[in-house]
């Protein structure tokens, strides 16, 4: 349905008509670029306090260029107990909860995607189906059952429990990414005697490493910011997480200590900053998008 | 080995049957974690919300079958309404309206504005997102705090700002989310756009359409999957907040900020009302079910 082209078009070409559209572009661009500016302004208002209360020994909620540049809220933070103990669970959590995504979405999506049987496309809905369960929603009801299995405070069965919360979203990228890789390139290593999975392994994941990473990077992310889940499940303080730790540590001192809160805050923060950094260049952000959206 | 009518024999149909079961058997690990984990809870909340479960004491180790009392007590106390009310709102106002439009018009002006500018403009609100979700709300709490950066900035304007987590808990949560959110919907849609061929654009352009009209009449219904898409995400995400209104409000002053997931977890926890927290969590699930639902038909549809 494309428009008419050209037609009545002739008339209006003129000088005059030229440079008032030219006038008009620009000022739409003008338009443009201050809106931008202004909603970029807006956005990083409340960033801008987390990175100036962090550098200042004296912060307080308010956003202000600290008088002096001060790295004492961070030596205040770097102590085990406060700060690496917490971290090493958030990356036990987080990697534990993407390594199990990682392979039972890559064994589930292998059949759904090389053998469609009339299961494939009532399971893969049923699994989008589940993308879109309140998590926060299943909370109440995962404690109950956390204590009749008597898993509360388990760091393994927490770390299965977010992996399933995150795991109709990874089968359904896997698949799709899996689904790009040519049937005839595995074809060749059936023909050399490879049975399936042989083939998944040698020929099929290898070709598909960056759609894996993405998702990976996807789960990790999500977990590693995850509040509520290691909130509700794990009790002991030596199992906690950096994001519960943070929380119960502004809980005691943030009513004083704002700028260590900030450091914390940043310090918490960069890993995921740079694996997201990681994953958008290239062609990551629209890859992982398009893994998420397309059906 | 073909039996006499040119079909394959029962056994080996059989057999044929058999491995191809077989084939399915990486499913399990998955399908054994979504049921254990996803659906035994969705279970046991529906059927808990029916108990008196309680988080210690009696009812904790023999909860009673009360029936229907959890959900006649939700319509005769206040605090369901009105929580019930507030998530309307909380969805409506940060998700349905702010994430959604501001994405899209964020989309719009980053292909007309000027190219750096555009990209530090993205990378500010994506960040926002990106962060961990407890950053972001301690962010947003001072922000809206007494003496944050809400109330200087408008002390440079001459305006005595209020005390916003408390005087106005719902709006400081649903700018909070805004800011937030918005990241999702404008890659979303800049996503969307990049696919809107630049020749039909052109095209109407010489016809001598207006910017006005090209957006309604050619951009907007031609991305409106994405559109429908993203609506249905930023829903779901958006029913689900916790922890960022619980970081800035705690569900108050009063309930004043307590959406369903909030209001869950105090009955539940706090209170140690169980049963009636599955209530409240049921009605969020079913809430969910609905918008799932139409979510599945939606790409069901958009790929036929």
């Amino acid at each position: 349905m494309s428009p008419p082209l050209g037609a009545g078009l002739s008339a209006r070409t003129g000088t005059t008509t030229a440079a008032s559209a030219l006038r008009g572009r620009r000022r739409i661009r003008w338009t443009a670029n201050a809106a931008l500016a202004v909603v970029g302004v807006a956005f990083v208002l409340p960033l801008l306090w987390l990175v100036f209360a962090s550098l200042d020994a004296g912060a307080g909620h308010a956003t202000r260029v600290p008088r002096e540049l001060s790295l004492a809220n961070f030596a205040a933070v770097l102590t085990p107990g406060l700060l690496f103990v917490p971290l090493v669970n958030s990356v036990l959590l987080a990697a534990g909860t993407a390594v199990v995504n990682l392979l039972a979405a890559v064994l589930a999506a292998y059949p759904l995607s090389r053998h469609p049987s009339r299961f494939t496309k009532p399971f893969m809905y049923s699994v989008l189906f589940g993308t879109s369960l309140p998590v926060t929603a299943i909370m109440v009801p995962v404690y109950g059952l956390f204590v009749q299995l008597n898993f509360l405070d388990s760091v393994p069965a927490t770390i299965l429990f977010m992996a399933t919360t995150t795991l109709p979203m990874a089968i359904w990228m896997t698949k799709n990414f899996m689904d790009s890789v040519p049937l005839e390139v595995e074809e060749a290593a059936w023909v050399d005697g490879a049975s399936g999975l042989v083939a998944l392994r040698t020929v099929v994941l290898p070709l598909m490493r960056q759609g894996l990473g993405v998702v990976f990077i996807f789960v990790f992310i999500q977990a590693w910011g995850n509040f509520f889940v290691p909130f509700i499940l794990l009790l002991s303080p030596s199992k906690q997480p950096a994001a519960v730790s943070i929380f119960s540590f502004f809980g005691q001192h943030g009513a004083i200590a704002y700028g260590e809160l900030a450091a914390f805050s940043i310090l918490y923060s960069l890993p995921v900053l740079l694996l997201y950094t990681i994953v958008s260049r290239g062609s990551g952000r629209a890859f992982a998008m398009s893994g998420a959206m397309k059906g | 080995m073909l039996s006499p009518e040119g079909q394959p024999s029962l056994k080996v149909r059989r057999a044929g049957g058999i491995r191809r079961r077989l084939r399915l058997l990486p499913v399990l690990p998955s399908v054994l974690l979504l049921a254990l984990f996803l659906l035994a809870p969705v279970a046991w909340s529906f059927y808990a919300s029916f108990t008196d479960v309680a988080l210690s004491g009696k009812a904790a180790r023999e909860p009673a079958w009360i029936g229907l009392d959890n959900y006649a007590r939700m319509f005769g106390e206040p605090g369901f309404p009105l929580a019930l009310w507030l998530t309307v709102v909380f969805v409506g106002a940060s998700a349905i309206a702010g994430q959604n439009i501001l994405g899209l018009a964020l989309a719009l002006l980053m292909s007309r504005g000027n190219r750096a500018l555009s990209r530090a403009v993205g990378v500010t609100v994506v960040a926002a997102w990106v962060l961990p979700e407890i950053v972001a709300a301690f962010a947003a709490y001072a922000y809206f705090s007494r003496d944050g950066t809400l109330n200087q900035l408008l002390g440079l304007a001459g305006v005595h700002g209020a005390d916003w987590l408390y005087a106005f808990p719902m709006a400081a949560v649903v700018l909070a989310n805004i800011w937030r959110g918005t990241a999702f919907s404008m890659l979303v849609y800049r996503a969307a756009l990049a696919d809107v061929p630049a020749d039909i654009m052109e095209a109407a352009l010489m016809d001598g359409a207006g910017g006005r009209q090209r957006l309604f009449f050619i951009t907007l219904p031609m991305i409106r999957n994405s559109i429908a898409g993203n609506l249905m995400l930023i829903t779901l995400q958006t029913l689900a907040v916790f922890t960022l209104i619980w970081v800035m409000t705690a569900g108050g002053p009063a309930g004043a900020s307590t959406t369903l997931p909030v209001l869950a977890y105090q009955e539940a926890f706090k209170f140690g009302d169980i049963g009636y927290g599955t209530a409240v969590a049921s009605v969020l699930i079913v809430v969910g079910m609905v918008f799932g639902v139409f979510y599945v038909r939606l790409l069901r549809e958009a790929k036929q």
